[in-house]
């Protein structure tokens, strides 16, 4: 009854399957739960997704809306960028800014970064998500991302306050993933949790996904602050004595807010030639990970907090 | 992390056209620390060019302070140790690993092998292709190898690497390998495995892992990443039952309507004909909808959207299948179970069972037997705890579709939910459908036996007792026979019990409908009726459709092969259209009536009956006598 071997016009390549496997998650999620958001942050891995979400409802529209938790303090070509794909995609956009934290001014400038991420980011993810009663929130996240995130499910349990306990998850085995909550209760989902970095800007390659044009290199108005090169994105940026912005040929590996993410030297204008650089760098400058990676530097205890 | 290729820096795009033609395979580790599971999968990361330098730089300072590696490069502080993990109280738990080669993606699913954590061990198993069983030279087979070798086996993991580990500890001996390879394979005869692939290796000096190395010579095999790069895991993919569960109806608009699912078995092209089940209302596959065009074939693995020729009625939870290839359906099914609660569970208690059907309530109602994980013995239980494996009998509230597990890891496996907590409590592997026919009577019954014995009915009645079955298909003829044998055999002073299908319906069987399994049970009944009048000395005459052959074996087995007489009324089907005295092959024409054998289900064709007769060509008076000529030749029309 079996054939001695798949034959190769039926063999799925490493990222069909990826593929397939994500399109199955965002359907299930679908019918499984009245009320599904698709949190978008308008970085490459957000397009991914927007991307697969698309191929899952083919010929049909994206039946969820798209969440912007948006700062106020994103870099403008972001917030272009996003509502262009909003227009050509035709997708339902969701644009939340905490009121509270625009009332009271909090900026990343004056409030430091910790504060400012907690109001701008968390704590208005929270107000997003209970204003529109989403039972379940897409993400983007990867568990190649950092350790804490290898063990994380891809229907993440959420209590009603938003929490994640990672000492208590529910075992998720084949493709059968318990969608099952109370009222206020939620679950993230995570669609690419099997995907790693590689895998995402090569699916983007192969697929042809617009980004960001921040992806690539341009020259760029910029200053370097401790070690860290910040974009003059407008004319809200707080100079510190003696800075003066300088034009540097710059691009961005992770996209946020534009005065807390840090830029990398680079003359990279192609997609190839952005993973080269990725693929090239890792070796040698782990320190501009940590800039990358300062969201997920304590990502464990901002997730049990209730941020992504 | 990704492979540091050559190509990266010399030619990008050509990395990326390599890149792009990998395929991915899904491993399992089993093994603890003590094994240098930790210490292989380092080794694999490292020799295969997967560390940062300066990871490695800083790991080396590392392991000469915390390393138990004496002089070596301690790889298991790459991964973040389990000890640290408990001492930090953390869930021990699956965590999944990535790497690439220049020919594949892996996933790692990388959990600890002791007993008490068996349920993370079956968690990530259950989407893996392969195995690597993780031996000490020192110790040889152990019980954790035993239960590591079973629980993959359980999942249903064919490919097995057993990595006979820590040669360098026994002076690399061969004599100690082929030792530990015998001891393996006696116990493993047992196990669903494809002829395990069997290595000596030394994680900690890197001897088989990625590089040969110099000190095992004596082995000639592929190392461990060799094997990985090329093992053919999907040697055995199931392409000829087509199975799509189908998870939406896509409906943008009121020209489109088509079914998404992943396909998990058989291939599927426009033009073939499915089912969609339960309803089991067939039609044909127009399109296969994808974002990137349509495709002309899809098989196991994708995900797509088909739409029908037809606008028939399919919803979330159904089965689409090929027609004539049916799944198992049943409400009640025996399967393997591994209880995950914190609480025990107690046959009786109720819990969501989810499946590619979606979700409907089940029960444990018996364990059959619990599974010593170690030894492989089965042992008698009464409730089940943590991470312990059983049969069970389970029922749902509604019938079910499915496969054996063994058959299709999609549509044979479920998880039980607890109603209160929502939490994933089991997981489940079917092994087979359960129905009233395999039911045991209540152990607290006791039979009242009569006071008249068989020898005396024999001498009343002046006959043996039998059961004349008469199988076929609608309006064959089977009523009008069974009335015609029951007036000659009245008539010559015989006693016999006519059970007509449709009369049983009136009354005993009121509560079945005409599904597969309704059709079972109602033989069944049938049945157990005519055991009773044969019983009692009284021929039984009993005319049924009883489509399904396993279903007339199952009757043969109650009533007992000796007394079971099989009478297929072959009238062809066109006669039969002919006749049809109620308008029911015009009504299944038109959908009206589903799975009805012989137009929308299949009749199946005895092929050892005792008698067949067609009365397009033979009169009743022939049919009654070729009948009786067989009765009495043997032997049940004498006292």
């Amino acid at each position: 009854m079996a054939t001695a071997t798949l034959p190769p016009e039926l063999r799925l390549t490493h990222l069909r399957q990826l593929e397939a496997e994500a399109i199955h998650i965002i359907r299930e999620v679908v019918t499984q739960f009245a009320k599904p958001v698709m949190l978008y942050s308008i970085g490459k891995d957000s397009s991914v997704l927007l991307h697969l979400a698309r191929k899952a409802f083919y010929p049909g529209k994206i039946p969820f809306p798209l969440l912007h938790v948006n700062t106020t303090w994103k870099f403008g070509e972001m917030i272009s960028f996003r509502d262009r794909m909003a227009e050509e995609i035709g997708f339902d956009l969701i644009s939340h800014t905490n009121p509270e934290g625009i009332a009271a001014g909090i900026n990343p400038f004056d409030h430091g970064s910790k504060n400012y991420t907690d109001i701008m980011k968390t704590q208005a993810l929270k107000q997003a998500l209970n204003a529109g009663g989403y039972d379940a929130a897409f993400g983007g996240a990867r568990r190649d991302e950092e350790k804490s995130r290898a063990k994380e499910r891809v229907f993440s349990f959420r209590d009603r306050n938003h929490r994640w306990d990672p000492k208590n998850q529910r075992p998720e085995l084949w493709n059968l993933y318990n969608g099952r909550v109370h009222k206020g209760e939620s679950i993230r989902v995570f669609p690419i949790s099997n995907w790693t970095e590689l895998d995402v800007w090569q699916y983007i390659h192969l697929e042809e996904i617009p980004i960001v044009p921040l992806y690539y290199s341009a020259v760029r108005p910029v200053v370097e602050r401790d070690g860290v090169i910040i974009m003059v994105d407008d004319d809200r940026f707080v100079f510190e004595d003696g800075e003066k912005p300088e034009m540097k040929s710059v691009r961005f590996r992770t996209l946020g807010c534009y005065p807390l993410s840090g830029a990398v030297e680079s003359t990279a204008t192609t997609l190839p030639e952005i993973i080269q650089e990725m693929l090239l760098a890792t070796r040698s400058e782990r320190e501009g990970r940590v800039i990358d990676y300062d969201e997920s530097g304590s990502m464990e205890e901002k997730k049990r907090q209730g941020y992504f | 992390m990704s492979h540091q290729s050559e190509l990266i820096a010399k030619d990008i795009d050509a990395y990326l056209a390599e890149h792009e033609r990998k395929d991915l395979l899904r491993f399992l580790t089993c093994g603890s620390v003590d094994d240098g599971k930790s210490t292989l999968i380092g080794r694999l990361l490292h020799d295969s060019k997967m560390i940062y330098e300066d990871t490695l730089a800083s790991l080396e300072a590392d392991s000469t302070t915390q390393g138990s590696a004496g002089d070596h490069v301690d790889l298991a502080l790459l991964m973040d140790g389990l000890k640290a993990e408990r001492e930090q109280g953390i869930t021990i738990d699956v965590a999944y690993r990535y790497f690439s080669t220049a020919r594949r993606k892996f996933i790692i699913s990388d959990t600890p092998g002791h007993e008490q954590y068996t349920r993370n061990m079956v968690t990530g198993a259950s989407t893996c292709q392969l195995a690597i069983i993780l031996i000490d030279a020192r110790h040889g087979v152990m019980a954790q190898t035993k239960r590591h070798s079973f629980i993959a086996s359980l999942l249903g993991i064919r490919n097995v690497v057993v990595a006979i580990n820590k040669m360098d500890l026994v002076d690399y001996s061969a004599e100690r390998f082929h030792e530990i390879k015998g001891e393996y394979l006696a116990f493993a005869k047992e196990l669903e495995q494809i002829d395990p692939y069997f290595i000596p290796m030394s994680a900690l000096l890197g001897d088989n892992v990625v590089d040969k190395g110099d000190n095992l010579e004596w082995f000639d095999g592929a190392t461990l990443m060799e094997h990985l790069e090329t093992v053919d895991v999907e040697a055995g993919v199931d392409l000829e039952h087509f199975r799509m569960p189908v998870q939406m109806v896509s409906r943008p608009n009121l020209d489109f309507r088509g079914f998404c699912g992943t396909i998990s078995n058989g291939v599927i092209r426009p033009g073939d004909e499915v089912a969609s089940l339960p309803s089991g209302v067939t039609s044909t596959v127009d399109r296969i909808v994808t974002f990137d065009g349509d495709l002309d074939f899809a098989g196991p693995g994708r995900a797509v959207t088909l739409t029908l020729t037809d606008e028939i009625d399919v919803s979330r939870g159904d089965l689409l299948v090929k027609v004539g290839d049916l799944p198992l359906r049943s409400d009640r099914f025996e399967a393997m179970l591994v209880w995950m609660g914190e609480a025990a569970m107690t046959p009786g208690h109720q819990y969501v069972l989810q499946s590619v059907n979606g979700t409907s309530n089940a029960t444990v109602e018996s364990i059959v037997h619990r599974v010593d994980v170690n030894t492989m013995e089965r042992v008698a239980a009464d409730e089940l705890g943590l991470n312990d494996i059983a049969t069970c009998l389970i029922a749902s509230d509604r019938e079910l579709l499915f496969d054996r597990y063994g058959d299709n890891r999609q549509t044979g496996s479920f998880v039980l939910i607890d109603k209160l907590t929502n939490a994933t409590v089991g997981a489940g592997m079917i092994q087979s459908a359960k129905s009233a026919w395999d039911r045991a009577p209540e152990e607290t019954l006791t039979r009242q036996v009569s006071g008249i014995d068989a020898a005396e009915r024999a001498i009343r009645y002046g006959q043996q007792p039998c059961t004349v079955l008469l199988t076929g298909l609608t309006a064959a003829g089977k009523s009008t026979i069974a009335t015609a044998l029951e007036r000659e055999l009245f008539d010559r002073g015989k006693v016999s019990l006519r059970l007509d299908g449709e009369n049983i319906r009136m009354g005993i069987s009121r509560d079945l409908g005409f599904t597969a399994q309704e059709r079972s049970e109602n033989l069944r009944r049938v049945s157990e009726v005519a055991r009773i009048a044969n019983s009692q000395g009284i021929v039984a005459i009993a005319a049924l459709v009883a489509p399904n052959a396993e279903v007339r074996g199952r009757a043969r087995e109650l009533i007992g092969s000796d007394r079971f007489v099989e009478v297929f009324v072959d009238t062809p089907i066109e006669v039969c259209r002919q006749r049809d005295p109620e308008g029911m092959y015009e009504a299944a024409d038109r959908g009206d009536i589903p799975m009805f054998p012989g137009v929308s289900a299949t009749y199946q064709r005895p092929t050892d009956a005792d008698l067949v007769i067609d009365t397009s060509v033979q009169s009743i008076e022939e049919c009654v006598s070729a009948i009786l000529k067989l009765l009495g030749d043997k032997g049940f029309l004498r006292g």
